[in-house]
């Protein structure tokens, strides 16, 4: 009989009108007795069905319905709000690391505390501020890049002294501490109300919300979502988005067209108490204390007090619904780590009284980036979910984005760190997962230093020389799953470990990659570069050619043999992909891109290609292993390897040629080094990987050959100026802004995507312009290292971020790569940036509040010495991101 | 005065021994994995002993546990010559024959056992020839009464328990021209031991106990949690059948000073026992015997002294109770133990203890705070010390040792208080005793994979 209840108290149509709503969704296991059935049926269609009555759920729902955007359908598989979100802490943090998660944190912020007046429900918002402790030395210096990041955002934050922590919380002991972070505008809420909260002003806004109604699939046709699944029927529609938390994935796995959706729930555990005997006043701030690896806020005249262990205890919600979720165990033995560092960080909070252990899972994902956008493989099918356990600081801001992606067709911001799209189905193994995210879980709490290799999950995507290369000294970082090499340590030279590495100052590989990059310049290196993606496009007849004319900025009709860099823009002008086209016949060409291009560049195109049997495209990526031979004497290894001239009379810059290496013949020859300097990249079908690598190598020695790796071919990218994309381009940028208007053909009156907002930029100027800076006043031994994301300031005013930078070997300075923008002093209002603004300035570079100053140049050093280069000689172009 | 945790550990560890029964081919045939064995003294010297040996000439193996009262004597002359007895009591004919045969010609003896000895586990070698002949005596006995039956091991168990206590009673009441062993073989008869002794031969399991140690048979559940099988009875005063046995000895004019105050003649614990011929000869014999015996005997008080209301010896017997279980997968381990251990842990408690430490799986209850009021510093203590009672685990090499530490370090919420257990280890010799008693434990772990497979040919 109680089955059957169950079944009717389904039916009930979830109402902000219901003068009940708040008690049936504050005492949700007692519904049954106070909720009155109003079976409601599904409507037949919609244009919109979200999945997940969450905070992403809903805030996807509130501002779809904002942006006008009114017939939508929110489904719920139990009560609104009950799932992670109703048992989540309700802290919303703006301290962030990445500035697009900071952004949207501060816009959660900005939303939560003006819901309650525009929504009339009680948000429980309280604006406490929060404190983020450091115990040592190398976490002050996290948070003081922190709090760069936020000062210049407008974010109040300061960077203060133990005393002052002290002053801010009565029961801090502060004997350990060496300084923290105080962030005055950080606030607690309610998380489930703020959720319900969403939900009534969607509601309000035409919004349908359907509880206890369970998607079972996502129906798709032709590649396109044309409806939902669910246990009370279907409904047709055009879009689903997918915001079912840790369900997420299950649920992307469970239709005909399977959508990757890499994430995986964790046990999270938080301690709620009685209240002190003199109750903790409602905004005293919220404290964080990483190196002790816990969180702890006010609650209720008590304290509710969770954190991140170190051995975290993943949980499969295959066949558990959200009633199960919520009745998970408490495990206090597995909670004891937390509870010491709790009683050492406020000993005095001994004698107060336990109320609850909640165990609230959380889910993570493979890169502690939330996970958001479309899926490259089903249009329409939209994704928000794997917040890592900070729904509630971006829940608004996740929410606001997505709405735009779905209704503008793009987010008002840069979101690529987040886009579904920089993972594929390589990350979506269950034994991934959990291996991954049990070494994510941890690293919340774990300093962030620059040049950190996640260690699990690793060794899936290797290059056919990866042995040989790791018997000789190979050290590994992971792009997209596949293995490359940073450096090789010499025999007899060891290293740090791991733990000790981590550093913000001069690393202990600095000398080793000095020396590769050196052979790099004086004789020659050989760099494995087998992880860019790569594809062939061909067709019967000119289609290919034509089609690739309008998706691609460049010109790529050049003679056969010829290599063009080239962006593959997007409307506003903006990169979505900066790569390098070969034409290898009249009808057929290859193309490379960045290794994580892979899924968003294949998707860009399959989604602009026309479906037609007479174009191919193909994804060659695996059949080809990539040697990048770099230096002055790259040539002479070639023309002995091959018996052809190689001079630059027959083989100029820019060029692709099949030839014979060794007994390997069919090898593609590109006279490109992605790094300025003179060279080969060498894609050799993968069987004869090692036996063109050991031609190479022999025939190498007496030119003095050595391996290097992609720090070596990073620093001399950075010092000859060369962006990349993922890291210095991304899809609001475009090529006016960084230089590269040779890169384009404006004048050939062609059509091209993106070909308007260029000439209008060409018009009117730049708003921003990439700069590269030379850091004057920087002790290389000394100083803390640039890394990225550093504000950069002109005159003393704030005027950009950096997004790469590096030791330059050659000129003994670190160079850094970034954006400057022109703001009016006093509207704020952005100004077209000349090269004129770019030059009459001092330029101040801030690492962790410490400014260095930095010359500023538009244009590369070694421009300044080869005038007589060729413009279109000029490689303006690498690849890889850090 | 305080120890530290590693002082603590070698006074834990310092009679600790293992023996891990040889595999061949890589594969161990045999139902018992090994054992562990220990022993903590609380009286000086130590009046427990154990034994442990492999029958060489009948297969199987016996372990037993001795716990020695009004002195070690009885209960070292029995861990010495106890399992010779039972092993002579299984060999069939034909051994016997070519046993006494080699003896009589001079010839080699076929070994009879190997015993598994940590070296503080002596033999006399005084007594040696002594005892070679009463157990010579005992099989051309054997050889004489040649029944032609297959020997039954519970009946062997019992006639050797008798033969050797009766063999102590005569080697007293004959005495030895060397003075040595003429006061040894006194000491060993009027002091006494209990003991419980298992002999397991594939899924055969037989207990024989006399007196108040206990043999517990450890047992997985199906839903991996551990119980205790009880595989002896205590002989002494809760054992109302014993009880009952002793009153039915003796005529009912004695009913009332049989027992007193939970003691035999209000003088005894166990109820069974080997030596204690104060409790079994008559009155003259003990008279004779202590008045021709040397001086040390004649100025012992104790010896000297008769029970009371001692009317129709003997009121003590050494024969065993012997019980007979079939070894069944589920049966992980087996515990031997003298009361030391009994009486400061509960059986079920041991049965979780030694099963968590083989499995090194700890089924800990998960807390639960549930309605109660507990504090943050509460329940960081109860925390602290559930860590430490796993990590008390992996410091221990041995079942048993482990057993003790729990026995004697445990607090009442069931881990071990490292101070509680500091205390207890340096008490000085006299108060120790006052605390808390020897306590000799063998944990025999057996190998289901062997016992399973027995079972299915079966």
């Amino acid at each position: 009989a109680a089955g059957m209840f169950l079944r009717l108290l389904s039916d009930v149509r979830w109402r902000a009108a219901n003068p009940k709503w708040r008690r049936m969704t504050c005492s949700r296991r007692s519904t049954s007795s106070t909720a009155e059935p109003h079976p409601v049926s599904l409507p037949a269609q919609a244009q919109v069905v979200i999945c997940g009555g969450g905070i992403m759920g809903t805030s996807v729902a509130y501002h779809l319905s904002k942006m006008g955007w009114r017939d939508i359908v929110l489904l719920e598989q139990g009560r609104l709000a009950a799932g992670t979100t109703r048992f989540c802490a309700g802290i919303v943090s703006t301290a962030r690391h990445v500035s697009v998660e900071l952004k949207m944190a501060d816009y959660s912020n900005k939303l939560y505390q003006q819901l309650e007046q525009e929504t009339g429900v009680k948000t429980g918002y309280v604006k406490t501020g929060s404190i983020s402790l450091a115990q040592t030395q190398d976490r002050l210096i996290s948070l003081k890049r922190i709090a760069s990041s936020l000062n210049v955002m407008g974010i109040p934050c300061e960077i203060i002294t133990p005393k002052q922590v002290a002053q801010l919380h009565p029961l801090i002991n502060i004997h350990d501490l060496v300084g923290a972070m105080y962030v005055p505008e950080d606030a607690l809420v309610s998380s489930a109300n703020v959720s319900l909260a969403l939900a009534t002003a969607a509601s309000r806004n035409g919004v349908q919300i359907h509880e206890r109604t369970s998607v079972s699939h996502v129906s798709v046709q032709k590649g396109r979502v044309t409806g939902v699944e669910t246990d009370r029927g279907q409904i047709q529609c055009q879009y689903f988005v997918n915001c079912a938390g840790q369900w997420a994935y299950e649920l992307g796995h469970s239709g005909e067209e399977p959508v990757n959706i890499p994430l995986h729930a964790c046990e999270h555990f938080y301690l709620l108490t009685h209240p002190l005997k003199e109750p903790l006043a409602s905004n005293l701030p919220t404290i964080v204390d990483p190196d002790g690896r816990i969180y702890i806020r006010n609650w209720q005249g008590g304290i509710l007090s969770g954190g991140f262990e170190k051995n975290p205890k993943p949980l499969f919600t295959e066949g558990r619904n959200q009633l199960e979720i919520q009745n998970l165990q408490e495990d206090w033995d597995h909670f004891e780590p937390l509870l010491s560092a709790l009683l050492r960080r406020m000993p005095d909070l001994e004698a107060l009284q336990i109320m609850q252990l909640v165990n609230c899972p959380e889910s993570f994902t493979p890169d502690m980036r939330c996970i958001m956008g479309e899926s490259p493989t089903v249009r329409g099918y939209f994704v928000l979910a794997g917040m890592n356990s900070a729904g509630i600081s971006y829940g608004g801001g996740a929410g606001k984005y997505l709405a735009e992606w779905m209704v503008n067709g793009y987010p008002s911001e840069n979101v690529w760190p987040l886009d579904l799209k920089r993972f594929g189905t390589l990350q979506s193994s269950r034994t991934f997962l959990r291996h991954r995210v049990m070494e994510v879980m941890p690293l919340m709490c774990d300093l962030k230093v620059p040049r950190w290799d996640f260690q699990t999950g690793r060794q899936l995507r290797t290059s056919p020389l990866y042995d040989r290369l790791d018997a000789q000294g190979a050290r590994w970082m992971e792009k997209h799953g596949f293995e490359r090499v940073k450096y090789f340590v010499p025999p007899g030279k060891d290293l740090l470990d791991l733990d000790q590495s981590k550093t913000f100052y001069k690393p202990d590989w600095f000398d080793i990659v000095g020396s590769e990059v050196k052979c790099c310049k004086e004789a020659v290196c050989v760099i494995d570069m087998s992880s860019f993606t790569k594809f062939e496009i061909s067709s019967t007849g000119d289609q290919a050619l034509e089609n690739l004319q309008y998706l691609f900025s460049n010109d790529l009709d050049v003679p056969v043999g010829h290599v063009v860099h080239t962006g593959m823009l997007n409307e506003k002008g903006g990169y979505e992909n900066d790569c390098s086209i070969a034409r290898l016949s009249k009808r057929s060409f290859f193309m490379i891109s960045p290794t994580d291009q892979q899924v968003h560049c294949w998707a860009w195109l399959k989604n602009r290609l026309p479906n037609d049997s007479t174009l191919t495209m193909e994804d060659v990526t695996w059949k080809y292993t990539a040697l990048n031979l770099i230096g002055p004497r790259a040539v002479d290894v070639l023309s002995e390897l091959s018996y052809a001239p190689i001079t630059p009379e027959h083989f100029p810059s820019l060029f692709c040629k099949e030839m014979s290496v060794g007994y390997a013949n069919g090898i593609r020859v590109m006279s490109i080094t992605h790094t300025g300097e003179p060279g080969f990249m060498l894609y050799i079908p993968i069987e004869y990987a090692l036996h063109v690598y050991n031609e190479v190598m022999n025939m190498g020695q007496k030119y003095g050959i050595r391996n290097a790796g992609y720090y070596a071919l990073r620093s001399l990218r950075i010092e000859k100026f060369f962006a990349f994309w993922g890291q210095d381009l991304d899809a609001f940028t475009t090529p006016m802004e960084c230089g590269r208007e040779f890169q384009v053909k404006l004048e050939k009156g062609m059509q091209f995507v993106g070909q308007e907002a260029l000439l209008e930029q060409k018009q009117n100027g730049v708003y921003k312009r990439f700069t590269m800076f030379i850091l004057e006043d920087h002790d290389t031994d000394m100083d803390l290292w640039p890394w990225w994301g550093e504000p950069i300031f002109r005159n003393g005013q704030y005027v950009g971020k950096t997004t790469s930078s590096a030791y330059s070997y050659t000129l003994e300075r670190h160079v850094c790569l970034g954006f400057v923008q022109h703001f009016d002093e006093k509207t704020g209002e952005e100004l077209v940036v000349t090269t004129d603004f770019i030059n009459q300035g001092e330029y101040e570079i801030d690492i962790a509040g410490q400014r260095f100053q930095a010359k500023a140049k538009l244009y590369p050093f070694s421009s300044l010495f080869t005038h007589r280069r060729r413009k279109d000689e000029v490689e303006l172009s690498g690849y890889q991101r850090e | 005065f305080y120890l530290t945790p590693p002082q603590v550990n070698s006074i834990l560890k310092a009679n600790e021994y293992s023996f891990k029964v040889p595999e061949f081919d890589g594969k161990n045939v045999s139902s018992v994995l090994g054992f562990d064995s220990n022993q903590l003294p609380a009286n000086a010297p130590i009046e427990d002993r154990r034994s442990a040996a492999t029958c060489l000439q009948t297969r199987g193996m016996l372990l037993g546990v001795f716990d020695g009262h009004a002195g070690c004597a009885c209960a070292q002359a029995v861990s010495e010559r106890l399992f010779y007895y039972i092993a002579v009591s299984l060999l069939p004919h034909e051994t016997l024959l070519e046993i006494e045969n080699a003896v009589e010609s001079g010839r080699a003896l076929l070994p009879i056992l190997q015993w598994h000895k940590h070296p503080n586990d002596y033999f006399s070698k005084e007594a040696s020839k002594l005892y070679f002949n009463s157990l010579r005596t005992y099989w051309q006995e054997l050889i004489d009464l040649n029944s032609g039956e297959t020997t039954d091991v519970k009946e062997a168990l019992i006639n050797a328990f008798k033969r050797l206590d009766n063999d102590i009673s005569l080697e007293a009441q004959v005495g030895d021209p060397n003075s040595f062993l003429n006061y040894l073989v006194l000491r060993v008869a009027f002091s006494g031991a209990t003991a419980c002794v298992a002999h397991v031969d594939g899924v055969d399991l037989h207990i024989a106990n006399t007196g108040d140690s206990r043999a517990m048979l450890g047992v997985q559940e199906e839903d991996g949690s551990w119980s205790a099988v009880n595989l002896s009875y205590d002989h002494n005063a809760q054992n109302e059948h014993e009880v009952e046995r002793v009153k039915m000895e003796h005529p009912k004019s004695e009913e009332k000073s049989l027992v007193k105050q939970d003691r035999l003649l209000g003088l005894l614990m166990p109820f069974r026992a080997f030596g204690d011929v104060k409790f079994k000869w008559s009155i003259e014999l003990q008279k004779r015997v202590v008045e021709s015996g040397p001086d040390q005997l004649n100025d012992n008080e104790y010896t000297k002294f008769i029970p009371p209301n001692y009317h129709t010896p003997p009121y003590l017997t050494a024969e065993p109770e012997v019980i007979h279980h079939k070894l069944r997968p589920q049966d992980k381990f087996l515990v031997l133990a003298t009361d030391g251990l009994w009486e400061t842990m509960h059986r079920q408690d041991v049965a979780r203890v030694v099963g968590e430490y083989l499995t090194g799986v700890h089924h800990q209850q998960p807390i639960a705070v549930g309605g109660y009021k507990v504090t943050l510093g509460q329940m960081h203590g109860l925390l602290t010390e559930r860590r430490a009672r796993i990590s008390s685990v992996f410091e221990d090499q041995n079942a048993a040792t482990h057993l003790i530490r729990h026995a004697v370090g445990n607090n009442e919420f069931g881990t071990v208080d490292h101070e509680r257990l500091s205390k207890m280890l340096s008490l000085p010799e006299e108060l120790a005793r006052m605390y808390r008693d020897d306590i000799t434990i063998i944990v025999v772990q057996f190998n289901s994979h062997v016992i399973g497979a027995c079972q299915n040919e079966e």
